[in-house]
């Protein structure tokens, strides 16, 4: 535009917004300017013509704006709409928030509940949040790590959360006997849904994983007599602090330190427990990262033919991380049925794994911190706009598709290696292989 | 030829080796040796089925007909054919590259090398059970294991690109790389597949270097393929000449390059002029020495 002549530019100019305009007309002239309206008998067409008019307006002017301002940048003055100060300022904001503000972060999290300003609302949804940035964390070790789409990440949530449930509730297990137990059956169903998908990749393996998830979802639907089907299982014992139970009785918490009974003991209690959980998360997914079984999961994700020629069982390597990442999704699943004190498979949709795969997605895949940012992001987001209730989802679908266009591998998309002769240099996210399913 | 030097010597014996596909016969009734500390290089035409040799020898590919047996020097032997594609590189000890570079991009140099010793350091670190819980000394190991990198990074030429991404370095350090990688499994057969192409003649000459120091220093034997004469005829004791799948010579490279039949697969000209190509021979083979 800037290069054409005045005369060529501006007929150019008016082309476009005629185009404009007869395409705006043809959309919202039926859509807002036709609109109907019951009556006894049947329908009838009510004209609005003024209201098409005036939307057809704004999308002309707005478009003359885009013309006038944005668009006469020189062509080729950069791949990203996004200025290119925004750009490096915030890789180099992300960088300094992961390096100095990481143990700042750590501190605020061990201190939060008996911050002044803490209620009981802000503890439950940080619970919620921690809950959703300990999934993603796990999520993490099959996606971001060993590049293996996994849309069927609730299942082992819901593993989780009906061991812990049913074993409590029949045999009386106390929650720490319950808790690696339910990791290990959710490994266990990791392992069973590794075993059929072994051989799938890309979308394949993404469909059979959806399916697993729904398979999972639909047994506990209809086996009515040991899962409760649809009435779900209520009275889940609540956990107690090594066997103190959190009531007013004598022999409970309060009463056996000689503290003032509250109701907020025990969330502050769930709020240290699934802290605890997350980390434990993250301490091993760091340490496995550091082994054999970590760099064997990243080698995975950059080439199977290579790890196959390199002497790895890569049927082992992928059942490991389905096994690993569905391990953790146990633990927390077990975690939410005790903090719930009921569940039913409504809890547990295809919309919670498509959540937390798009925290991971979101953070950036293989980054821990980005998967804190974005499950923040997203449900504390989600909550603080719930007064917005119908336009929360068009929000965040517009968040999330501007963040897609703007930082396409995510958050936080570099990688850094894990072992090092010299210096410890960032790989950056465009030479890393997403894996398959992408 | 191969019977001259005796049997004991064979590191890997490949008979009557036949890999159809639907209709098409890719490789056809193939039999060749390679002997322990050769270069050995299977060349050949576009097409003439020497890349499927090498995915039926490393499992890639199940041969249709035929035995590949594997002897290492301990004198244990395998029959490449009944091994998983992990198995022959992890149990035979046969270490491959391939033709279009197959390096762990996002990762570095270092982590690249580190992935090639895995089965190694995963008994190390007790099937990580024992170093997440810190039963096992797994430093110890993983020290040793980033001594032999070093030490391949450094016959690579590559230690000051240690920490950078694979996918970061030029075209022929991948190459280097990716063959560094595989000598860290600890192979006692190296399949290398077109290693020189794409390199510029100094690439070629570092990449020469390295695989003669291979020979040189490890007991290693090398089966090539690989369209770059210069190289075949610089470094290779042993040739092999596929055409359509079928095996049309076998010597030194002096035998290979007055071979009429070679010539004539190269050259593509008909049966009957064979010897007339013979005859014009003397004068070819004077300037390919270069």
């Amino acid at each position: 535009m800037v290069l054409m002549a005045p005369r060529s530019a501006l007929r150019s100019l008016v082309t476009d917004l005629v185009t404009t305009s007869v395409i705006a007309l043809v959309i919202f002239g039926v859509m807002v300017g036709l609109k109907t309206d019951t009556i006894p008998g049947g329908l009838a067409l009510t004209p609005r013509w003024l209201a098409a008019l005036e939307i057809v307006a704004v999308v002309v002017v707005g478009r003359l704006i885009l013309h006038l301002t944005w668009w006469r940048r020189k062509p080729g003055a950069g791949a990203s709409w996004v200025p290119a100060g925004i750009a490096t300022g915030w890789t180099q904001g992300i960088a300094l928030l992961a390096k100095v503000a990481r143990p700042a972060l750590l501190v605020f999290a061990l201190t939060l509940p008996f911050l002044p300003f803490t209620d009981r609302y802000l503890l439950d949804l940080s619970i919620l949040v921690l809950t959703y940035v300990m999934l993603g964390w796990g999520l993490n070790i099959v996606v971001g790590l060993a590049g293996l789409l996994d849309l069927g990440y609730v299942a082992f949530y819901a593993v989780g959360a009906y061991s812990y449930a049913l074993l409590a509730q029949n045999f009386g297990w106390s929650f720490w006997l319950c808790l690696p137990v339910s990791g290990i059956l959710a490994a266990f169903w990791g392992i069973i849904l590794g075993f059929p998908v072994l051989r799938l990749r890309g979308d394949y393996l993404a469909i059979v994983t959806l399916a697993f998830g729904e398979i999972v979802r639909i047994v506990l639907l209809n086996w009515y007599w040991f899962t409760g089907g649809p009435d779900g299982l209520s009275g889940i014992p609540r956990p107690d602090f090594f066997g103190l139970p959190f009531d007013r009785a004598p022999g409970g918490f309060a009463d056996t330190f000689g503290i003032e009974y509250s109701s907020l003991h025990r969330i502050v209690f769930l709020y240290f427990l699934i802290l605890a959980l997350a980390l434990l998360t993250n301490y091993v997914t760091m340490r496995l990262r550091r082994l054999p079984i970590g760099r064997a999961w990243e080698a995975l994700r950059e080439d199977e033919i290579a790890c196959r020629s390199l002497g790895l069982n890569t049927t082992t390597v992928k059942l490991s991380a389905f096994a690993t990442g569905a391990m953790f999704a146990g633990f927390a699943g077990a975690f939410f049925a005790t903090r719930q004190g009921f569940i039913s498979p409504e809890s547990f949709t295809f919309t919670e794994s498509a959540l937390v795969l798009a925290i991971v997605v979101l953070g950036g895949m293989g980054s821990q911190m980005g998967v804190v940012i974005a499950a923040v992001a997203l449900i504390g987001g989600f909550e603080v706009f719930r007064e917005f209730a119908q336009y929360r989802m068009l929000i965040f679908g517009l968040a999330m598709v501007l963040i897609m266009i703007w930082k396409p591998r995510g958050l936080i998309s570099g990688r850094v290696p894990s072992i090092f002769l010299g210096a410890r240099k960032p790989v950056s996210g465009d030479l890393v292989s997403q894996g398959e399913g992408h | 030829m191969a019977e001259a030097t005796g049997a004991a010597n064979v590191l890997l014996k490949v008979e009557h080796l036949t890999m159809q596909f639907g209709g098409l016969t890719a490789v056809d009734d193939l039999s060749f040796d390679v002997r322990h500390g050769d270069i050995t290089a299977l060349i050949g035409p576009n097409g003439a089925g020497k890349t499927t040799v090498f995915n039926c020898i490393t499992g890639f590919y199940k041969p249709t007909v035929g035995r590949i047996t594997m002897t290492q020097a301990s004198g244990k032997s395998y029959l490449l054919e009944r091994l998983a594609d992990f198995e022959v590189s992890r149990k035979a000890k046969v270490a491959r590259t391939f033709q279009n570079i197959r390096l762990f991009g996002g990762m570095t140099a270092l982590e690249n090398l580190l992935v090639a010793q895995h089965n190694h350091l995963l008994r190390a670190s007790g099937f990580t059970f024992g170093a997440v819980f810190g039963l096992v000394g797994y430093g110890k190991a993983e020290a040793a294991a980033v001594d032999l990198a070093r030490y391949w990074l450094n016959h690579a030429g590559l230690l000051d690109r240690a920490d950078d991404a694979a996918a970061d370095l030029p075209y022929g350090a991948q190459r280097r790389l990716e063959i560094a990688r595989a000598m860290c499994t600890d192979p006692q057969l190296l399949c290398l597949d077109e290693p020189a192409a794409g390199l510029n003649p100094r690439e070629s000459d570092e990449l020469n270097h390295l695989l003669l120091f291979i020979r040189k220093e490890r007991d290693v034997g090398i089966l090539l393929i690989e369209h770059d004469m210069s190289v075949v005829m610089g470094i290779s004791d042993h040739i092999v000449v596929l055409d359509y799948g079928r095996k049309i010579a076998d010597g030194t490279p002096d035998d290979i390059r007055s071979d009429p039949s070679v010539i004539a697969a190269y050259l593509g000209v008909e049966d009957e002029d064979v010897a007339a190509v013979e005859s014009t021979l003397e004068g070819i083979t004077g300037g390919a020495k270069a």
